[in-house]
């Protein structure tokens, strides 16, 4: 699996700056990205392998938990994308955060095998209510239930990681659920944060 | 009972409803409509009618642990011998990595005892509807 991200091609001309000053942005942030989220894996991977067996069994199985649920994300994003309903810019915006997913299952993934786990690997076949996706709202939808229940996840995962560096990882990973949900929102013409607290 | 003691006892059965509770033998009588919000916390990893990184819930309550045709339940899960009812769901969902240790559901739980029982009720109503009559 690459561990690269893909190259966003989004078409908020809002939120854009010049081409320039983008495309040197985006190069440093998604490097930014690639580099810390691996160094935070390598460090809590000692840290927690130092921590003792037990500690470190515990955290795998929350690891892989979430790793899961990553490589179902990706699976569905890919499913959105060859769907044939999403239009642009929101089928650039499908495969940014599908690139986001890719890169989250990595680093879990790395982790996991750092800790002495082995990682789960990618179901060969996901099961997917494709017959209720009828029009680009539906795929919406869908893709916004996922990143919520992600936002819960990991929510779920924070509190009961023994190591404080895996905590922070998954709460960084946790925000940028968060942040997918409230951009899949915005697309659907929804509040895209409804709430002030998430559960 | 003198006609005053009845109305206390009236009274205090009408609070204990009025609580949103419905205390009946220590356990919480929960409100599936409240349960269906609770329920969306569960979507990265489960759903009503098919397995995905988490079994399917149609038909739960009343099924075996780990016994859900084509799921690759952990060991542990395989091993817990018993039959999902209210009582051993509400255990479950407060803590599943205590009560199963070596589950592949790493999640904290739903520790608020409300929102537990909202949520079983969800999914006992989800359990009856047509939805789920079909898997």
């Amino acid at each position: 699996m690459s561990s690269r991200i893909q190259t966003p091609d989004t078409s908020f001309a809002l939120l854009h700056d010049a081409p320039e000053l983008e495309t040197r942005r985006s190069f440093l942030g998604k490097s930014g990205l690639v580099l810390s989220g691996a160094a935070i894996a390598l460090l809590a991977g000692r840290d927690a392998l130092a921590k003792g067996k037990k500690t470190a069994g515990s955290d795998v199985n929350v690891l892989n938990s979430a790793l899961g649920a990553e490589l179902e994300a990706i699976a569905a994003y890919q499913v959105g994308a060859e769907s044939g309903l999403l239009q642009k810019p929101v089928l650039d915006l499908a495969v940014t955060f599908q690139g986001h997913h890719k890169a989250h299952a990595d680093l879990l993934a790395q982790t996991v095998a750092k800790l002495g786990g082995k990682p789960v690997s990618a179901k060969e076949k996901y099961d997917f209510p494709v017959d209720t996706l009828k029009t680009q709202a539906d795929v919406l939808r869908f893709a916004a239930m996922l990143e919520k229940g992600a936002v819960s996840a990991y929510l779920g995962a924070v509190p009961i990681l023994d190591n404080r560096d895996l905590a922070k990882a998954a709460a960084s990973i946790l925000g940028d659920e968060a942040m997918h949900w409230a951009i899949l929102r915005n697309a659907l013409g929804e509040a895209p944060v409804p709430v002030a607290f998430m559960s | 009972m003198s006609i005053a003691l009845r109305a206390q006892a009236l009274l205090g059965i009408a609070l204990a409803v009025a609580a949103g509770g419905a205390i009946a033998k220590g356990e919480l009588t929960g409100d599936p409509k409240a349960g269906e919000a609770v329920y969306a916390r569960c979507f990265a990893c489960h759903a009503l009618t098919y397995n995905r990184t988490g079994p399917k819930h149609c038909g739960l309550l009343g099924r075996r642990a780990g016994s859900v045709p084509g799921f690759q339940y952990s060991v542990a899960m395989k091993r817990a011998n018993w039959i999902w009812d209210k009582k051993m769901l509400d255990r479950f969902l407060a803590n599943p990595m205590k009560v199963v240790p070596g589950t592949t559901m790493g999640y904290a739980g739903v520790k608020d005892r409300k929102e537990r029982a909202d949520l079983i009720a969800y999914l006992e109503q989800a359990g009856k509807s047509d939805v789920c009559r079909e898997h």
